[in-house]
């Protein structure tokens, strides 16, 4: 579990971590839909800037960063290569039956593995200095407008914070269960795939029974606290949007759209 | 005046033949410390959920500072009780300390500022301050009470209501709450009304109701009710140290005080014997 860094939140005052919420989702987007305009040297020259750039700006040191890559490892290799052997147009370096290397297939593998790594390095930026709950709520602010179709908004961020806040406690009580199990002889990770799913199930039942019972228990606190569902209800956390955040989206915005201008000019 | 009126309330959970709560009647004075005590399975929680309104009585009318309960009135009656219940867990609704306090103050829309100062108060009631951007899966049990007490407090309610609040934790997490609580009943004027099976909360009460199987017993003072001695303890509850070393001595032929006397007197009352011996 400690080498799986992605998705993981590492605490910290840097620029970035002050950032609010709300300004990281977008700029995250945006991000991510202008890499697929990226097509040439210059543009991607911008992107890679931008985003070494942003990574400075959170002071994690990168090998961290890279670390985040490890999972998705095999995902890049498996696509580059594909793309590698089936890319079809172009100078032909290589054939070998219905594979070949082509000069279009390696530009396009090129292309695929960039993109791919600025993708997950800019969500990495985004998860490792954001906490969930200001996702959560940067989320919920964002979605804000959709209120006017009705959409129930609030819930759904009440749904998503309480989601989060039961994480931990309910990994403690699968651990917990894992352990009561094995002291009665459950073998965990042994025998053939079909074993493996039969273990599996001692932990998902007594699992989700209680995350049954505490669903009852936590709607009866609630309720006894005074929330209404669909009433109104103010807030107490709140975010706030600074200077900081101005001056990283006006940066974003204009690198961004001179990626955009770059491909049209050229 | 009765703060709390419970008039012949009956209760039956649909997939039970019997009567979880059997027509039970009583009343708690203003600014009272009353504990409901009864063995496993005896309808105390199922009384205190229906006192807020939580399940809806078959029989009986629980009236509630004034105010009868209804479907009508059963938001305004919740707004002046506090209720603590029995897993620390599952009763944290906030991601955070600061935000599980604030929640029952969103809940009535008291504003930003307000919750602000009211969050700061509270926790500083229960000595959680410092814990304040803590989230839940780094505190103790105890704390985790506290955190829920200072959520009840924040919204300056009449009747704190504890539900087994302290059975989940380790002797001297009890021993704080429990503390914190009495502190905070006479500064805030509070009346307590503590459901438990814990005997040294129910000792610290001003009055004591024994509920068996649903029915209502007796209800009387701590040093009445614990005189009985083994009459609670056929009922399946337990009775202070005092008591048990009490029939301890008097099954080795001892002559003892008849009267429910605490460690103290108990202490007190060995010296004399010893010395006119």
């Amino acid at each position: 579990m400690d080498k799986f860094m992605f998705g993981r939140y590492i605490p910290g005052h840097s620029w970035v971590h002050k950032l609010d919420p709300r300004a990281k989702l977008v700029m995250s987007f945006m991000y991510i839909g202008v890499v697929f305009f990226a097509n040439n040297f210059w543009t991607y020259l911008v992107m890679t800037a931008l985003l070494l750039v942003s990574v400075l700006a959170t002071a994690i040191p990168i090998g961290v960063f890279l670390r985040g890559l490890i999972p998705l490892f095999w995902l890049m290799i498996f696509t580059v290569l594909i793309q590698v052997f089936f890319g079809a147009g172009g100078h032909v370096y290589w054939q070998w039956g219905w594979l070949s290397v082509t000069h279009n297939g390696l530009t396009s593998a090129g292309l695929i593995l960039m993109r791919f790594v600025l993708i997950i390095l800019i969500s990495t930026i985004l998860t490792f200095s954001t906490q969930p709950l200001a996702i959560a709520d940067g989320i919920e602010s964002l979605l804000s407008p959709l209120r006017k179709l009705h959409f129930p908004v609030a819930t759904l961020a009440l749904m998503l914070s309480l989601a989060l806040r039961f994480v931990p406690t309910l990994m403690d009580e699968a651990e917990k269960i894992m352990n009561a199990q094995r002291s009665r002889g459950v073998d965990f990770g042994a025998g053939g795939l079909r074993q493996r799913i039969k273990t599996i199930v001692p932990i998902l039942i007594p699992l989700f029974v209680n995350a049954f019972n505490r669903a009852v228990d936590i709607s009866t606190a609630m309720e006894a606290r005074g929330y209404q569902d669909g009433e109104q209800r103010t807030k107490y956390r709140q975010l706030k949007w600074q200077r900081a955040d101005t001056i990283s989206f006006i940066v974003f915005v204009i690198s961004l759209s001179a990626v955009i201008v770059i491909r049209y000019m050229s | 005046m009765a703060i709390i009126q419970v008039k012949n309330l009956s209760y039956k959970y649909h997939n039970s033949d019997t009567l979880a709560v059997d027509d039970v009647s009583f009343d708690i004075q203003a600014g009272d410390w009353v504990a409901i005590v009864g063995h496993n399975g005896s309808g105390k929680s199922t009384l205190a959920k229906l006192l807020i309104g939580l399940m809806p009585a078959q029989e009986g009318v629980i009236t509630i500072d004034g105010q009868e309960l209804s479907e009508q009135t059963v938001w305004q009656i919740r707004e002046k009780v506090g209720m603590v219940f029995q897993n620390p867990d599952n009763q944290f609704v906030g991601a955070t300390v600061a935000d599980d306090v604030a929640f029952g103050m969103e809940n009535r829309q008291v504003d930003r500022e307000t919750m602000q100062e009211r969050v700061t108060y509270a926790l500083k009631q229960v000595d959680m301050l410092d814990y304040q951007q803590r989230e839940p899966a780094n505190l103790s049990g105890g704390q985790k009470q506290r955190v829920a007490l200072a959520g009840v407090i924040a919204i300056a309610p009449k009747i704190l209501i504890l539900d087994e609040a302290t059975s989940m934790l380790d002797p001297r997490g009890r021993r704080e709450i429990l503390q914190t609580i009495k502190r905070l009943k006479d500064e805030l004027n509070l009346t307590v009304l503590s459901i438990t099976h814990d005997i040294d909360e129910a000792a610290s009460a001003d009055r004591i109701l024994v509920i068996d199987d649903g029915h209502f017993i007796e209800e009387d003072d701590p040093n009445s009710i614990f005189s009985h001695g083994s009459a609670l303890i056929e009922m399946g509850l337990d009775v202070p140290f005092s008591e048990k070393l009490k029939l301890a001595l008097s099954t080795r032929g001892l002559d003892v005080p008849a009267t429910y006397q605490d460690e103290g007197s108990l202490v007190d009352w060995l010296r004399t014997l010893r010395s006119t011996k």
